[in-house]
């Protein structure tokens, strides 16, 4: 047995910490993980974080989630090139900021910011990794500026140190070069090739100076205190209203397999948990090839006709966010669906539906709903009352009882009319009217949001706020 | 569950790994981490992934380097025990029956019973099958996520402690333990029990690197030069946002096509036009050929 007791700790913290950032560790994949790592052995990083993955970790969406929390946890347990082990373990918070960090960085202390520089164009160049290393570790040295005890989180860090090294105008200088050894231009093929090497090569950088800022913070701060300001919520429980750029992109990437796998849910639900009464006549004429004896019944099975659905959404600001992935996703389920029509409004109201027609590019789609779309009335503030308005008006008639009418909105009406009879008379003619609300629960009902209003007469209001409150709602609509 | 290191088919993990390499399917620290701990672990490997990453051909490669029978359950919807597990011959049981009964008249009840649920007239199946292999056997369950929620019970008893309950026979015990493994292409979750009792891998596309290397060794002939493109491109192809990425079985498709056209490097004309392979779906093709033939700035 190689496995010693801290090492027990250190992975009860661990795993500790996976609970507390939302991962569903169980006690026999906890006991699972601490046989693995007894034939792994913890020098061996790569296989290590792989070990642990492989036992506790059993979606793919919640391998970031891993991969920060091991990063924090056994970063410090990493002996980077020219340092030994022991060496990090003892060296306290203070001493480690200050030391430049290595052996190789040590000869680059002396070096001018110019060669600095050079060198760092040099190495992306001959995708020379161990002076990348170095030199982020160099980098961080220099221009991060950290200061043991101080409350700042990493990503100041980054950024301080990402703006001094200017990757993008290192870029700009890489492609020169590729364009004079290939003797003039690029073609456009080869242009963008090269592109991307030296994209991946500069996020490999990247990559390299976070995870040297996280060794530092994790030295100065210890693994509990990092863990608990890099935890970060699951790509399911992201909220809609508040994503960052990075967890938009994110959320657009899972929209499409979680989509996929409704659809596959709801034709199956269709398909099965039918019951029906005894078909008499088809039980009569089937049992006429056994001799008379009904020894097959046959049963009427009900068909449910697939709903009709009817999206109207808010598109101003503060939700425009949210309306964009229930667009994405009710479109992208749209196959589970007889008709899927879709409108925006802020204060006017337009209908989008032809924007989603003849293309199977939903992204593009809705990009066009955000630029082209005429919801414009008066001054482009939200206006439910006016939106509604026009919608019964223009399209009220195509309102039937297949009809499921979804609204989406913080109901932040600007204190204007909430002409609230509208949804009522809507839900005499559809078969439900649901309302959906980006906003936490707690808010409703507060300044300008009516959404009680709304919602009286609704056959449900849902707060709705991450991917997987939007995904329990569309999965009781099929 | 102990290890007994006597069974163990692996010694480390970089012996995996290069294990692995010789039947040409070339893993990465993971891959072969998670099939070491399997062995060690004595636990099935539920491997996930996009569609043509390889989640297949590991369980083949693992058969052929490990030397043993490759037993291979394809999961749809609507299969059951008597497809999965076992089934009596039932006919062969009838016929018995009669011969009984013509025999002599004397034969109780309980006797025909006993004899006619007895070994020679079970049918296994895939499942049994495994379990009562003597020789050494790796079990593949494919696709494991097109059966329904209820069906993946059949598979618990057989994935946690390696042995299959008939009534009428008593519990049949694995002799050996096998290596089992799941795939599935997530269109939808799998239920908590399973993946318990489930080392988890996730195959994703490869990185350039090894992308390279596996046509290389996929595709004979290939020049070095142009394999390297070829997965220089296609990585530039995963960036864009597409309906469905191009896969590794599609990248070889691609290299396979290009080697007969007789293409010495890529150009754009040729990308282009060849574009089919690797992308399956109108718009993406539309969209990478725009993207292709536009100057990255």
């Amino acid at each position: 047995m190689t496995t010693t007791s801290p090492m027990l700790d250190v992975l009860e913290g661990f795993i500790q910490e996976l609970r507390t950032a939302g991962l569903p560790v169980s006690l026999t994949e906890n006991l699972d993980a601490m046989e693995a790592v007894q034939h792994i052995p913890m020098e061996d990083r790569e296989a290590f974080k792989y070990a642990l993955a492989a036992t506790l970790v059993k979606s793919h969406s919640h391998w970031k989630a891993f991969e920060t929390v091991f990063e924090v946890y056994f970063s410090l347990r990493r002996p980077a090139p020219g340092e030994s082990l022991d060496e990090l373990d003892e060296g306290d918070g203070n001493v480690r900021f200050d030391e430049s960090g290595s052996a190789a960085g040590g000869a680059m202390d002396s070096l001018s910011p110019e060669e600095l520089a050079e060198m760092l164009y040099r190495a992306l160049l001959n995708a020379d990794e161990a002076t990348m290393q170095a030199l982020a570790r160099q980098a961080v040295t220099r221009f991060a500026g950290m200061e043991p005890g101080r409350p700042v989180g990493g990503t100041y860090y980054l950024y301080r140190t990402l703006r001094n090294l200017d990757l993008d105008g290192v870029l700009e200088r890489l492609m020169d070069t590729s364009r004079e050894q290939a003797g003039g231009e690029l073609t456009s093929l080869e242009e963008r090739l090269e592109t991307d090497e030296y994209q991946d090569r500069i996020a490999k950088l990247r990559q390299e100076i976070e995870a040297e800022i996280r060794r530092r913070l994790v030295a100065d701060r210890g693994p509990e205190a990092m863990a608990r300001t890099l935890r970060k919520p699951l790509p399911e429980d992201v909220d809609f209203m508040h994503a960052s750029r990075d967890e938009m992109a994110m959320l657009r990437r899972t929209i499409q397999p979680l989509a996929r796998k409704l659809a596959v849910r709801l034709a199956r639900k269709r398909r099965h948990g039918r019951k029906g009464p005894l078909d008499f006549r088809n039980t009569m004429r089937h049992s006429l090839s056994y001799g008379g004896v009904p020894a097959e019944p046959k049963f009427r099975y009900p068909r449910p006709a697939k709903p009709e659905i009817m999206v109207v959404a808010d598109i101003s600001g503060s939700v425009a966010a949210f309306a964009r992935f229930t667009l994405m996703f009710v479109y992208a389920i749209s196959s589970q669906f007889s008709k899927v029509r879709a409108f925006v409004f802020i204060d006017g109201i337009d209908e989008v539906t032809r924007f989603f027609e003849g293309t199977e590019d939903v992204n593009q789609a809705v990009h066009r709903v955000n630029t082209e779309a005429d919801v414009i009335w008066v001054d482009g503030h939200s206006d439910y009352g006016h939106a509604f308005q026009v919608f019964w008006e223009k399209f009220a008639s195509e309102v039937g009882p297949k009809t499921s009418v979804i609204l989406l909105g913080d109901a932040r009406n600007n204190y204007h009319s909430s002409q609230a009879w509208i949804v009522k008379e809507l839900r005499q003619r559809a078969r439900h009217v649901y309302w959906l609300n980006p906003e936490p629960r707690s808010y409703w009902d507060t300044g300008d949001s009516i959404v009680s209003e709304y919602g009286v007469h609704c056959d449900g209001v849902f707060e709705c706020r991450n991917l997987r409150q939007l995904e329990r709602f569309v999965e009781q609509l099929g | 569950m102990t290890a007994t290191n006597a069974e163990a088919r692996f010694e480390s993990v970089p012996a995996v790994r290069q294990g692995l390499a010789d039947v040409k399917y070339l893993a990465d620290e993971g891959i072969a981490g998670v099939v070491y701990l399997a062995d060690r672990l004595q636990k099935p490997v539920l491997v996930e992934g996009p569609a043509g990453t390889g989640k297949t051909e590991l369980a083949k490669s693992v058969a052929q380097l490990t030397g043993s029978r490759l037993i291979r359950l394809q999961c749809y919807e609507g299969l059951d025990e008597s497809k999965a597990l076992y089934e009596w011959n039932y006919k062969k049981q009838l016929l018995r029956i009669q011969v009984e009964r013509n025999d002599e008249d004397n034969a109780t009840w309980t006797e025909i019973e006993e004899d006619i649920f007895a070994e020679p007239f079970l049918l296994t199946r895939p499942l049994l099958e495994a379990i009562r292999a003597t020789d050494p056997v790796v079990l593949l369950i494919d696709e494991v996520d097109r059966v329904e929620v209820e069906t993946e019970a059949l598979l618990l008893e057989v994935l946690s402690d390696y042995q299959v309950s008939i009534p009428e026979l008593g519990t049949v015990r694995a002799t050996q333990v096998p290596l089992v493994f799941l795939t599935s292409n997530n269109t939808r979750e799998l239920s908590e029990a399973l993946k318990r009792r489930c080392l988890y891998l996730h195959l994703d596309y490869p990185d350039l690197e090894r992308e390279k290397e596996i046509i290389l060794a996929r595709v004979p002939d290939i020049t070095d030069s142009l394999a390297d493109q070829i997965a220089r491109v296609v990585r530039s192809i995963r960036q864009l946002e597409l309906k469905k990425a191009p896969s590794v079985s599609e990248t070889l498709d691609w290299a396979r096509t290009l080697l007969l056209l007789g293409a010495k490097e890529i150009d754009e004309a040729q990308a282009t036009e060849t574009l089919h392979i690797l992308l399956k779906y109108q718009s993406d093709i539309e969209k990478a050929a725009k993207e292709l033939s536009a100057a990255a700035s």
